[in-house]
């Protein structure tokens, strides 16, 4: 292996893994199993994981057709509205709430108005966790699928139309086939990203247990009071996560899909 | 994890601290020597949330009294910090909102920490009102959206003591992070009531309405002050300790809506 590449590899390997030695190291084993079983810690961790996989569903059905308007349709625009939709990506997850908040909340642009006929407000529900974290991982999605559907040859989709297929039909049959790949790692990309959301979902949807509050912001306020207890719940959310990823890219993914 | 960058005076602070000792140097020791010894280089005061607009007038107000003088805070969460300090911060003082994390760095102080002002719960409100809110049963109520503190930080322990007192089971929708994500979704309208400091409902202005409560005097918050023995500016931290405690900072903690304890 030549040393340019080996020694700033290597370098990454220590910068990203030492911090989660650290955590290995000063967590609190002997008791370990105390904290698990406080009330709350599998809520939190149940709430996590089902929150995120819907993010997840709900970034697929909408990012995956968003990202084929970006590869492959002539839209004018189309820069201007890659730029706009990845936005979330950049913008600090905190004013993403606040943003939330101004169009869905009860006193929000779209939120007035379902509040005034329906009496239904979304922040502080389990379905506002649900659309803070799609916000937040979706463009994970989208830039993944539209990078593979640009990578695809599409010399496939051209055969499909000459032999008689119409758009709608070349999509499904061939396209979305030859872009699965990319597909999954994106959307393994759009859940972590779901799992790991913090500061949407804390200003969004409020932090509640059983009803708002996922892993990450049970371990931002365990960590004011007892720090010890704080790193065992990130231990475990991280344990699942790892877990969930690797059993994926062993059963689904195949090699190559997922890093 | 996003959001709440702990710090962000790093860099700058340093620059300042390197400029006020030249200008120390330059200046001699004629103008800033005081009783306490010099007053002068660079003073670090972490301090809870709730204080910011009182001591920052409070730090310009000495910077005035010693040329040469570069007052820096930190403004966040007590609990937020303890950890800090506690993980080796270089402050000189330390002002919490909470005896009890102000307990958690008790071995690094200078000296004894003694309360030096109170502040106690009130009821925010939208401006109008709008959930008809008229006490602090109505937290009992599960058609009003409502807001607490987290019982892990000192506004929502206070929070759970009252409600103990008042002997209501509150049905919140959010436990907040901090009084001051609370106070936020009063001001965006987003929740009927919530239950804050009487000092956040102050400096919230027309925003917001304060619905005082008499059971919150039963649970006073008392907010501990100390010097650091690592500080490394014990003269000028001296300094600010003492204007705090004495009329004046006494007189703009009164103004802000503190209570003395």
């Amino acid at each position: 292996m030549p040393v340019p590449l080996l020694v700033p590899a290597l370098l990454a390997v220590g910068f990203l893994v030492l911090p989660l030695v650290g955590l290995v190291v000063r967590a609190p084993w002997p008791e370990i199993g105390a904290q698990l079983a406080r009330p709350g810690v599998g809520e939190a961790l149940r709430l996590s994981l089902v929150s995120a996989t819907l993010a997840t569903l709900l970034s697929l059905l909408l990012g995956v057709p968003l990202a084929w308007v970006l590869a492959r349709s002539q839209v004018r625009g189309r820069s201007l509205l890659r730029a706009l939709v990845t936005v979330p990506l950049v913008l600090p997850p905190v004013v993403g709430g606040v943003a939330l908040f101004l169009v869905l909340g009860r006193q929000g642009i779209v939120g007035r108005w379902l509040f005034e006929a329906t009496g239904f407000s979304l922040p502080f529900t389990t379905a506002a966790v649900v659309v803070a974290e799609t916000f937040v991982a979706m463009p994970f999605l989208v830039i993944s699928v539209e990078g593979a559907l640009r990578a695809a040859d599409a010399r496939f989709e051209d055969a499909a139309a000459t032999l008689g297929a119409d758009r709608w039909t070349t999509f499904r049959r061939v396209t979305l086939p030859l872009v699965a790949p990319g597909v999954a790692a994106g959307a393994v990309l759009c859940w972590a990203r779901a799992l790991g959301e913090f500061g949407a979902t804390i200003t969004f949807a409020g932090n509640f247990p059983g009803t708002t509050q996922t892993m990450p912001l049970a371990v931002y306020l365990t960590l004011q009071r007892d720090p010890e207890a704080a790193i065992v719940l990130s231990l475990v959310l991280l344990a699942v996560s790892l877990a969930t990823l690797l059993l994926l890219r062993g059963r689904w993914l195949g090699r190559g899909a997922v890093g | 994890m996003s959001g709440h960058p702990p710090g962000h005076r790093a860099g700058r602070g340093r620059l300042l601290a390197g400029a006020s000792l030249l200008v120390l140097a330059g200046c001699g020791t004629d103008s800033t020597a005081t009783a306490d010894g010099e007053v002068g280089g660079t003073l670090t005061v972490f301090a809870a949330a709730s204080l910011t607009d009182v001591f920052t007038g409070l730090g310009d107000q000495l910077e005035a009294e010693h040329p040469g003088l570069d007052v820096q805070f930190t403004f966040a969460g007590s609990s937020t910090l303890a950890t800090q300090i506690g993980q080796g911060a270089p402050a000189d003082v330390f002002a919490s909102a909470d005896t009890a994390q102000m307990d958690v760095v008790a071995d690094l102080a200078a000296d004894e920490p003694a309360v030096f002002t109170g502040n106690a719960l009130e009821i925010a409100v939208p401006a109008g009102n709008p959930g008809g809110v008229t006490g602090l049963t109505d937290f009992a109520d599960p058609d009003l959206a409502l807001a607490v503190c987290a019982p892990d930080v000192p506004c929502g322990a206070a929070a759970e003591a009252v409600f103990a007192d008042v002997g209501i089971t509150a049905q919140p929708d959010t436990q907040e992070q901090d009084v001051r994500a609370a106070l936020t979704k009063v001001q965006l309208g987003e929740v009927d009531a919530a239950l804050v400091y009487a000092t956040d409902v102050r400096a919230a202005g027309d925003d917001v309405e304060g619905i005082p409560f008499p059971e919150a005097a039963q649970e006073p918050n008392e907010y501990p002050l100390c010097v650091l023995a690592a500080a490394p500016n014990p003269a000028a931290a001296e300094a600010f300790v003492a204007l705090v405690r004495l009329a004046e900072g006494q007189q703009a903690l009164t103004d802000a809506g503190f209570r003395t304890p």
